[in-house]
């Protein structure tokens, strides 16, 4: 027989406290506990995120590529649907887009390349590639911070072979702190908020890493922002 | 569930002589260590942030009570809800109660050792409703009706071999000719199959590395992307955890996350780390329709004011195991536990008892290479020590143990005759052994020298030597 949940709740409660020789938290001690909630402190942050934007994206870049992420940059997002189609031909794939319906994404001229055919929404299993608007780029690991939301569906981060990620070089941050700092500030935490770092891999046969487990086989990034001082 | 931890001594002598199993232990010996060194090489915080980790967990455990109902409450009010269970027993009926009244058929399911710990999936087979393990490791292990040897690489201890003929064997549908040239090819088919089960799953079940206070959220940490397709496409997502996977903020996670997967994999971090929070939003496009989390105690809370607290520390890394000589020489499935190694020398027998598991805290050399490399600073060998003094008060070890320690007891407290009673053997000993320096045999300790030599003596103990060349000085 299942005992009640409230029965399940109190023994449990009760078993910890006894362990801890104490009642439930007084008052002043429980505030305080909320009061280290509400603040959130930082621990230790990882030294080397600690540099200027110029290098912070030189990192973000070469921990991307470590990952196996592959990485293009254009200079405006009007120029991202060239830039879609030249890395699809390269790659032999299909010139078939799941579009997140984000308002960046949905502004941009798709009409003008004919190549391309396009749809916004979420993810079905027949999908082959997906372009999903990024949130923040975290430069300690080169990973990428990608909410849910109604203009960012997760199925895009998982169903398709392929994931191109659209990223304003603005949006990188340097250590995941910075990410969440960003992520509270745009409101309710999401009901998902995935940190992908390259594509989907395994090493469960032989422990040696192999691309292309459940999730995408590609990550590709677009980083979206002046590209002069390269 | 566990299985066969009271025949630790048979599997062990079992293990040492299974050629498939030492061949993949001695792949995996070097990589695991040098993967972790290498990776803590790269981040110089790394130490300090072992303290950090230690600290946030030991707070947390301090304040449980407080931080599991703060969680509770921030779950509920994204709309999640949240089960307490006290045993294994009532996370099963839960998790039932909650597949019939959808009417699930299939449920899909990532990685949880929790799962393997109260037996989840033999008994949802039995009610008729059908568990796939997804993670591909996983997934071999179901195929092949095996358990986990390892919490993080659970088929580890199987070769190429056995994928290629365990897949040939399940996947009947597919052309017999099929080649598999490389792994990947393997890894592409698994792929396959399972997409048609992550798109047909009622309920994904997952597991959570970290359960946040702050936010209500659960975190899960993976390479493969198959916990997200699990808790993502279904109508229904269930977390199972235990109560331990408490932290209390974002930014302490994210501490823990650091040493984490670097102690594990030897990986800044995984691919996927994914936070949960509740079910599908108003807006959202997709994601599950309810959100329910089955928060299992199954022993934990009994730990808390006991010397065995500290393990409710444990982020279940691996990085014990990956370098315990013990662990490297059996592999996993000696243990008969789905905790095995260093870590699950302690937390079986919290678990599932000591008159189940009192082998397994026998089971070390007390190198302390595990203590040297957990992430939060367990004290393995101290609480492997107290399992041993546990078991002899509570008469647990065999009889011939007990007359032994009875016997050098005896003469412990007696430190004069102690002394000439071992400068007697001594003697002896280095006499009979001087031409061959060791003993392949010795009577009354033929279990002992079966396996190995027992050196012989130089003719003189310790305390004679010392007190011989203080006086020469």
């Amino acid at each position: 027989m299942i005992k009640g949940i409230t029965d399940q709740r109190a023994a449990i409660l009760g078993a910890i406290r006894r362990g801890l020789k104490r009642d439930a938290l007084p008052a002043d001690q429980a505030m305080m506990l909320r009061t280290r909630l509400a603040a959130h402190p930082r621990q230790i942050v990882p030294a080397v995120v600690a540099r200027d934007r110029a290098a912070l994206l030189d990192l973000f870049i070469a921990n991307a590529t470590r990952e196996f992420t592959t990485i293009d940059r254009v200079d405006h997002l009007a120029a991202l649907p060239e830039a879609i189609t030249l890395y699809l031909r390269g790659q032999n794939l299909p010139l078939a887009l799941v579009i997140a319906p984000d308002p960046s994404l949905q502004a941009i001229d798709w009409a003008a390349s004919p190549l391309l055919t396009t749809r916004f929404g979420r993810a079905e299993a027949s999908d082959m590639v997906s372009v999903q608007a990024g949130f923040a780029g975290i430069a300690e690991t080169g990973t990428l911070m990608l909410p849910s939301g109604a203009g960012t569906p997760t199925t895009l981060n998982l169903l398709p072979d392929t994931e191109i990620v659209v990223l304003d070089t603005a949006n990188v941050v340097g250590p995941y702190e910075d990410g969440f700092d960003r992520l509270r500030a745009a409101g309710d935490l999401p009901r998902n908020v995935m940190l992908v770092t390259g594509p989907s891999r395994s090493a469960d046969i032989e422990r040696t890493l192999e691309l292309g487990a459940h999730g995408p086989r590609r990550l590709h990034l677009i980083l979206v922002g002046p590209t002069e001082s390269k | 569930m566990l299985n066969t931890s009271p025949a630790f001594k048979d599997n062990a002598r079992r293990a040492m002589a299974d050629a498939g199993l030492q061949k993949a232990l001695n792949c995996a010996r070097k990589p695991f260590a040098q993967t972790r060194a290498a990776a803590v090489a790269g981040l110089p915080e790394f130490e300090a942030l072992r303290d950090t980790a230690k600290n946030i967990k030991n707070h947390t455990i301090a304040h449980l009570d407080f931080y599991l109902e703060h969680y509770t409450s921030q779950v509920e009010a994204q709309g999640g809800h949240v089960h307490w269970c006290r045993n294994a027993a009532d996370a099963r009926n839960e998790i039932l109660a909650i597949c019939q009244r959808v009417g699930a058929r299939t449920v899909t399911k990532g990685k949880s050792m929790v799962s393997e710990e109260i037996g989840l999936n033999a008994f949802l087979a039995e009610k008729g409703i059908v568990p796939i393990e997804t993670d591909l490791g996983e997934y071999i292990l179901q195929l092949r009706a095996e358990t986990p040897s390892h919490i993080v690489g659970p088929a580890f201890h199987l070769n190429r071999e056995d994928w290629e003929s365990s897949f040939r064997a399940a996947h009947t549908h597919l052309p017999v000719d099929r080649i598999f040239a490389e792994k990947r090819d393997i890894q592409a088919e698994a792929r396959g199959v399972l997409r048609e089960k992550f798109l047909a799953a009622d309920v994904g079940i997952t597991g959570a590395n970290f359960l946040i206070a702050e936010t209500g959220s659960s975190v899960i940490v993976t390479n493969e992307g198959n916990g997200d397709l699990t808790q993502t496409l279904p109508r229904v997502h269930i977390v199972l955890a235990s109560l331990e996977k408490m932290v209390p903020t974002l930014e302490d996670t994210i501490s823990l996350l650091r040493v984490l997967a670097r102690s594990a994999t030897g990986q800044a971090c995984t691919v996927y780390t994914t936070i949960s929070t509740g079910p599908k939003r108003v807006n959202d496009l997709d994601g599950p329709d309810e959100y329910h989390v089955i928060l299992l105690d199954n022993g934990r809370s009994n730990m808390v004011g006991t010397e065995f607290q500290d393990m409710l520390r444990c982020i279940r890394c691996s990085a014990c195991m990956n370098h315990c000589p013990v662990y490297l020489t059996v592999g996993g499935h000696a243990y008969g536990s789905m905790y095995s190694g260093p870590m699950g020398s302690v937390l079986t027998p919290a678990i599932f008892g000591e008159d189940q598991a009192h082998l397994l805290p026998n089971a070390s050399t007390f190198c302390g290479k595990c203590e040297s490399v957990c992430p939060v600073k367990i004290p393995l060998t101290g609480m492997m020590r107290h399992w041993r003094e546990r078991e002899f008060e509570r008469n647990l070890s065999p009889a011939t143990t007990r007359y032994g320690i009875g016997i050098w007891g005896f003469f412990a407290r007696r430190p004069s005759l102690y002394r000439a009673v071992t400068r007697l053997a001594c003697w002896g000993l280095g006499r009979a052994g001087r031409k061959r320096g060791r003993f392949t045999s010795l009577p009354g300790a033929g279990a002992w020298t079966r396996d190995r030599d027992m050196p012989a003596p130089e003719g003189e103990t310790f305390f004679a030597r010392y007190a011989r060349e203080q006086r020469d000085r």
